[in-house]
């Protein structure tokens, strides 16, 4: 399905831990993930799984004491015609530059990541004039086509936030995320907030955009049933690793790892035949003192003493239609049902 | 539930102990404290440990405007009285001026400024229309005239008056800050579960104003000590106590300026001053105490032997931190 292109943002191996005095939290650990011009991938997981340290770490937005420990960010845009930049090598003067104009985040809550005091036409002319070189009347003319972008009549322009309802908030982040052409978009929860029609047009429209203006979107959600439908490829993480990697259909119809198949057990689908929904008991494991082997073990249903003992890599899953279907667990398989019926998707609907 | 890790070396080993002890503050508020832990010392001690009268005159002649000797480590007056006896016996006076003047104002701007804030309508109105009126009160002329016809000049009644003069500060910040502090949602659940205003008001409301009522004490304190020594220097005072003020007000009489006596006042002029220091220090550390955001990692962070600030990029440190998930070390 998909052309072997070089990829625009690729994350290998990072390592974040949060410095505390009582020893390091490990936030996120040697994470591998990449993102292809114009694809939208999907970074699903709990509360506290590390999606918004793995993304926000990739781009070193993270405050101290949090610490990239190890890993490479390499960047690659349509403008710096070919050559890749390591963003973890660039000093801050370099990385304002990347900022925005190539990577651009929505982030979680509108409310707060507007300026309360600022009218939106200001707070978008900000981005604008930060990064690009335009007369007072052109940058004007191109935050007035932002707000067409996300369908905000213009008159709202000298509107402030509070004036604003939540979609319409949400919809000009969106724009401010897209004001310089960004060739990466990281999506944070940015729909969590908001109702579900609202939810739907937005995602509509982000979708739609992304086909116009051809960014990738790194798109961080706890609610995996968004990204069947929103997303090309959906990473899964547990406690700061990665546990599955794969195109949406595969992760619908096949998934490899227990975790997944808790996760899309813990929603109801609209389609197909009713089903107890399984949820996953327990909570995520305390980063600061991981168990040996693969951390999902205290909550999963198909543990067994080799569980403890595997390597945390990621691996093709043998017999996965997708070929880039990759998990963590070397045990289960796509169609397997756990022993004890937990954690297992007991109907596909096809 | 947490397992601790097994922490390597002394060091760290160190540092988890002292977070989980003492609230950490920062070498300034330590600092500020210390400074005012001496000088509340001094002022307990003082009286006793003071080797003269302070009020003991001698007109020998050696003893007369002497400079900082081993007989008068501070020197002596004009009227041969020992510099520092009259420091150590006016510390006492002057701090507890100010300690009982910042006391009953914070009281005072507490209460009204809750009270307004809290209740808000009529008696917001009221309330605020009085510490209005007191904070235009042109503070010192009033001052001098009501120290100055008052029936008996002494220590109590410049208290009462300063406390009476140094609240509506206090007042309107506390005020603007139950305001805002009524409209969250915190407030609205504990009132639906049943609170009772007051313990809104004590037990939801005063402990994130903590911050706030320390800063107005301390810089009533600070407003106290500085005016009260003013008053005592242009003679507005009781001359039978000995206070700092009154050091100032019989070093300017006896022109100690002019004759070069700086022993005579500089002890009591810096000692006003490392006062001041000191509260303004402490007023930091109060500040640290009552937000807990501003403890920790709101400041630099020093990562691997260096400082980091908040706007900084996430710093990289690869060495000797990257290990193989197949070799994690706190998992034996």
């Amino acid at each position: 399905m998909t052309v072997p292109v070089e990829p625009v943002l690729e994350i290998s191996e990072l390592s974040v831990a949060y410095r505390g005095a009582a020893g390091d939290v490990r936030a996120v650990e040697r994470v591998s993930l990449s993102l292809r011009p114009g694809e939208v991938v999907g970074l699903a997981g709990e509360s506290g799984s590390g999606k918004s340290t793995l993304a926000y770490g990739a781009c070193r937005l993270l405050r101290p004491p949090a610490v990239i420990t190890g890993g490479s960010v390499t960047y690659r845009g349509r403008r710096l015609a070919g050559r890749s930049v390591e963003v973890l090598e660039r000093t801050p003067p370099e990385l304002r530059e990347l900022r925005w104009r190539e990577i651009a985040i929505v982030f979680q809550s509108a409310m707060n990541a507007l300026n309360p005091v600022l009218r939106v036409r200001d707070q978008l002319l900000d981005v604008v004039e930060a990064h690009l070189s335009l007369t007072k009347l052109d940058a004007r003319e191109r935050v007035a086509s932002l707000l067409d972008l996300v369908a905000i009549p213009r008159d709202r322009l000298r509107s402030y936030p509070h004036e604003l309802s939540g979609g319409m908030r949400q919809r000009v982040m969106i724009a401010m995320a897209l004001a310089v052409d960004p060739e990466v978009v990281i999506m944070d929860e940015p729909t969590t907030a908001l109702d579900v029609v609202v939810q739907r047009e937005i995602l509509g429209q982000i979708v739609e955009l992304k086909q116009r203006l051809g960014f990738a979107v790194l798109f961080i959600t706890h609610d995996l049933s968004l990204l069947l439908e929103l997303a090309d490829r959906i990473a899964v993480m547990y406690a700061g690793q990665l546990v599955e990697v794969a195109s949406a259909h595969a992760v619908h119809h096949g998934p490899a790892h227990p975790y997944t198949k808790g996760l899309l057990n813990s929603f109801p689908s609209l389609r197909g035949p009713r089903r107890e929904l399984a949820g996953i008991p327990g909570s995520p494991p305390d980063l600061r003192s991981l168990p040996a082997g693969c951390p999902f073990v205290p909550r999963c249903g198909f543990a067994t003493d080799e569980c403890t003992k595997v390597d945390m890599v990621l691996r093709a899953v043998p017999g996965a239609r997708d070929p880039g279907h990759v998990s963590a667990c070397p045990f289960v398989a796509p169609g397997a049902q756990a022993p004890d019926g937990k954690g297992t998707v007991s109907e596909v609907a096809s | 539930m947490t397992v601790a890790l097994p922490v390597r070396g002394a060091r760290a080993r160190g540092a988890t102990r002292r977070a989980a002890g003492a609230r950490r503050l920062s070498t300034k508020a330590r600092i500020g404290a210390l400074i005012c832990a001496l000088f509340v010392v001094a002022a307990i001690v003082g009286p006793m440990v003071a080797p003269y009268d302070p009020s003991a005159q001698s007109f020998a002649p050696v003893d007369i405007l002497h400079a900082p000797s081993m007989a008068h480590l501070l020197g002596t007056t004009a009227r041969g009285e020992d510099v520092l006896s009259q420091v150590l016996v006016g510390l006492r006076a002057t701090l507890v001026l100010g300690l009982l003047t910042g006391l009953i104002a914070t009281v005072l701007a507490v209460v009204v400024g809750i009270s307004a804030g809290f209740l808000g309508g009529f008696w917001d109105e009221l309330l605020s229309l009085l510490s209005n009126v007191f904070l235009v009160l042109p503070a010192l002329p009033l001052l001098v005239v009501l120290i100055g016809y008052l029936p008996q000049r002494g220590q109590t009644s410049t208290i009462l008056v300063l406390s009476l003069l140094g609240w509506p500060w206090g007042a309107r910040v506390i005020r603007a800050q139950t305001l805002t502090l009524r409209g969250r949602d915190f407030v609205a659940a504990s009132r639906e579960t049943g609170e009772r205003t007051w313990r809104v008001i004590f037990f939801e409301i005063l402990p994130n104003e903590v911050s706030l009522i320390a800063a107005s004490f301390v810089s009533t304190v600070l407003y106290a000590i500085g005016t009260s020594v003013a008053l005592a220097f242009i003679g507005l005072t009781n001359f039978s106590q000995w206070s700092l003020g009154l050091i100032l007000y019989w070093a300017q009489n006896g022109n100690a300026l002019q004759l070069n006596a700086w022993w005579w006042f500089a002890p009591a002029g810096l000692c006003v001053a490392l006062l001041g220091t000191g509260l303004v220090l402490l007023n930091f550390g109060i500040d640290e105490i009552g937000n807990p955001r501003l403890r920790e990692a709101a400041g630099r962070v020093r990562i691997e032997g260096r400082a980091w600030r908040p706007a900084d990029p996430t710093p990289v440190v690869r060495s000797g931190s990257t290990r193989s998930p197949a070799a994690r070390p706190e998992a034996r």
